[in-house]
């Protein structure tokens, strides 16, 4: 019961939260916003003992992604006095097409078979340490894992090329 | 059933329980109640300890720097900080115009709670520890994730460019040298198998001070570099950017970001000791966990004040000095370490598993000690050139002649170029 309060309570703070990084008014607002309703995310996944998974969701999420997106808008121009319209003129196909993916989503979990489990039950503890071994084994997801990897490493070391500029009478 | 005098924190805990599960309280609402009630004696607790902190902090300075410290109000001065706090109560609260209300009062309580929280998955003794999380490691490093938004939240909010330009500066430097420690902190994770600190101080049969020195050694660097303390103290550069992204609040808010400060100091102490010095292990703590405490407070002691030794006498790196140290050389060093570790400690794993327990943590712990003696003499070459011994050894190619204008286009007469 006091359980079921505390979920509606965060489910409704990362809903709003989510809502109002859309409408907030200024752009370091919204920045904001969006590190609550992530953070409202990790809370969920606390809720269903999966605290691999929130740790993680606030690591990266909060202590990396949120911060450079921090890091961009301070450095954009002109963030304070943001006073145009909310909304573009196409926003109702962006709602549209959210709304699908959404459906999409909803459609495509109802049909595993862990859909209708309530919370309380918490994860098999055994999986995580299963959810490491598939990802290094090279009959599951080995090869997927490394490309990311080197995706990542691409980006990294493109960034540094970008960052670092070129020198005078250099390359 | 614990005892009193032996584990007095099991007794209560238990007794606590006991007594609300006697009244008809269903067993989620009595764990419910008695996490709320931990969480608030260990706040506050660590929030009051923050009081004798301030003054063994100041006292050690002024000995290190060849000065008395505090010692007027009470028998060597240790009720001064009691004293600046009901200064600091008493003060007025002056909030600038423009600022952003909620996000410049959030700020403080942000900072310093994400200190505390770190002090939720410490094992303090064998019994008394608030969870014991499997990723408890993991949710250190979250943790200190937050810290870093109080600072950009405190820098943002305050609608002053110092202040802004403080927080840019604070952050560029948690964020760097985070880099370094995550990976340090995977040593320990990497040798016990666990990233519960539970286990973490359970495997130690061997302190990992010995086992992983240099990982120990670049903890101890970086998290002086986290806490943002001289010599890295360049956050709050008063003679550049007046005193960083605190530098608008006043009152109990800018108290509260010290508060903050000088419990981080500990509380990386703490989290050194529990990972690299054995947490509260020590003779006869298995059976009487009140003596883990003490053992872990003995290190913690030892641990915080080589922290303080150097606060006290080290100068302030220039920016780019610390951006070099934290580069060029720790976080290669803590890669190459990890690597090394983790290929000598899976490499040694079957011919050690043949062996008797004793000679196995021996020769374990040899095998690990040459890996790191090794690899810091290999890397001997790089920290030369990055102290700017020797010059930087050229690898690129000569350039070479590519398709393009010999002479870039001349801006034209009159136009911008």
């Amino acid at each position: 019961m006091i359980l079921q309060i505390f979920f509606l309570i965060v489910a409704l703070v990362t809903l709003v939260s989510a809502f109002l990084v859309v409408t907030a008014r200024g752009l370091m607002h919204s920045a904001l916003w969006l590190v609550l309703a992530l953070f409202g995310v990790a809370v969920l996944f606390a809720f269903l003992e999966a605290s691999f998974f929130a740790v993680v969701q606030v690591l990266v999420y909060i202590g990396a992604i949120a911060i450079l997106i921090i890091f961009a808008v301070m450095l954009t121009r002109r963030t304070k006095d943001d006073s145009g319209a909310r909304l573009i003129k196409g926003w109702w196909v962006a709602m549209l097409a959210s709304l699908a993916l959404f459906a999409g989503l909803v459609v495509a979990m109802s049909t595993w078979p862990g859909f209708q489990i309530g919370p309380g039950a918490g994860p098999d503890p055994a999986i995580l340490p299963q959810f490491g071994m598939d990802l290094v084994d090279p009959n599951k997801y080995a090869i997927p894992f490394e490309v990311a990897s080197i995706l990542l490493l691409a980006a990294l070391v493109g960034a540094i090329y970008i960052a670092a500029g070129r020198k005078e009478g250099k390359g | 059933m614990p005892v009193f005098p032996s584990d007095p924190y099991g007794f209560l805990t238990q007794w606590f329980n006991n007594l609300l599960l006697h009244q008809g309280l269903p067993e989620t609402t009595v764990r419910l109640i008695s996490f709320a009630v931990g969480s608030l004696i260990l706040v506050l607790g660590s929030l009051l300890f923050c009081l004798l902190l301030i003054w063994a902090e100041r006292k050690i300075g002024g000995r290190v720097q060849d000065r008395l410290g505090p010692n007027r109000v009470g028998p060597y001065g240790i009720v001064q900080a009691v004293a600046d706090m009901m200064k600091i109560f008493t003060k007025e609260f002056v909030t600038p115009a423009g600022v952003d209300k909620v996000v410049y009062n959030l700020a403080p309580v942000l900072s310093v709670a994400a200190v505390i929280m770190i002090w939720a998955v410490i094992p303090f003794t064998i019994t008394f520890f608030g969870t014991d999380l499997n990723v408890g490691v993991l949710y250190i490093v979250a943790v200190g994730g937050l810290a870093e938004m109080g600072i950009v939240m405190a820098g943002w909010g305050s609608n002053n460019k110092f202040a802004l330009l403080g927080a840019f500066r604070a952050v560029a430097q948690l964020i760097s040298y985070e880099v370094p420690m995550v990976v340090a902190l995977l040593l320990p994770v990497m040798l016990s198998g666990s990233m519960k600190l539970s286990e973490i101080v359970r495997s130690q049969d061997v302190w990992y001070i010995i086992t992983a020195p240099v990982a120990a050694a670049i903890f101890f660097i970086t998290s002086l570099a986290e806490n943002g303390r001289a010599p890295f103290d360049l956050m709050e550069a008063e003679s550049e950017i007046v005193a960083g992204f605190n530098v608008e609040y006043s009152g109990l808010k800018f108290g509260f970001f010290f508060v903050g400060d000088f419990l981080h100091a500990f509380t990386i102490a703490l989290l050194f000791s529990v990972l690299f010095l054995g947490g509260w292990r020590g003779p006869a703590a298995d059976q009487i966990p009140i003596l883990g405490f003490f053992y872990l407070g003995i290190k913690t002691a030892i641990v915080y004040f080589f922290g303080l030794l150097v606060r006290f006498s080290l100068p302030r790196f220039r920016i780019d000095q610390m951006m070099n140290l934290n580069w060029k050389m720790l976080t290669p060093l803590s890669l190459g370490i990890l690597i090394a570790t983790a290929l000598v400690d899976k490499g040694s794993a079957n011919l050690l598993s043949s062996m008797a327990p004793t000679a196995r943590l021996i020769v374990r712990s040899i095998i690990l000690v040459l890996a790191n003696v090794l690899v810091v003499w290999s890397f001997s070459d790089i920290f030369d050139v990055a102290l700017g011994k020797r010059p930087r050894p050229v690898v690129a190619l000569e350039p070479r002649p590519v398709a393009r204008p010999e002479q870039p286009p001349t801006p034209t007469e009159g136009g911008t170029p």
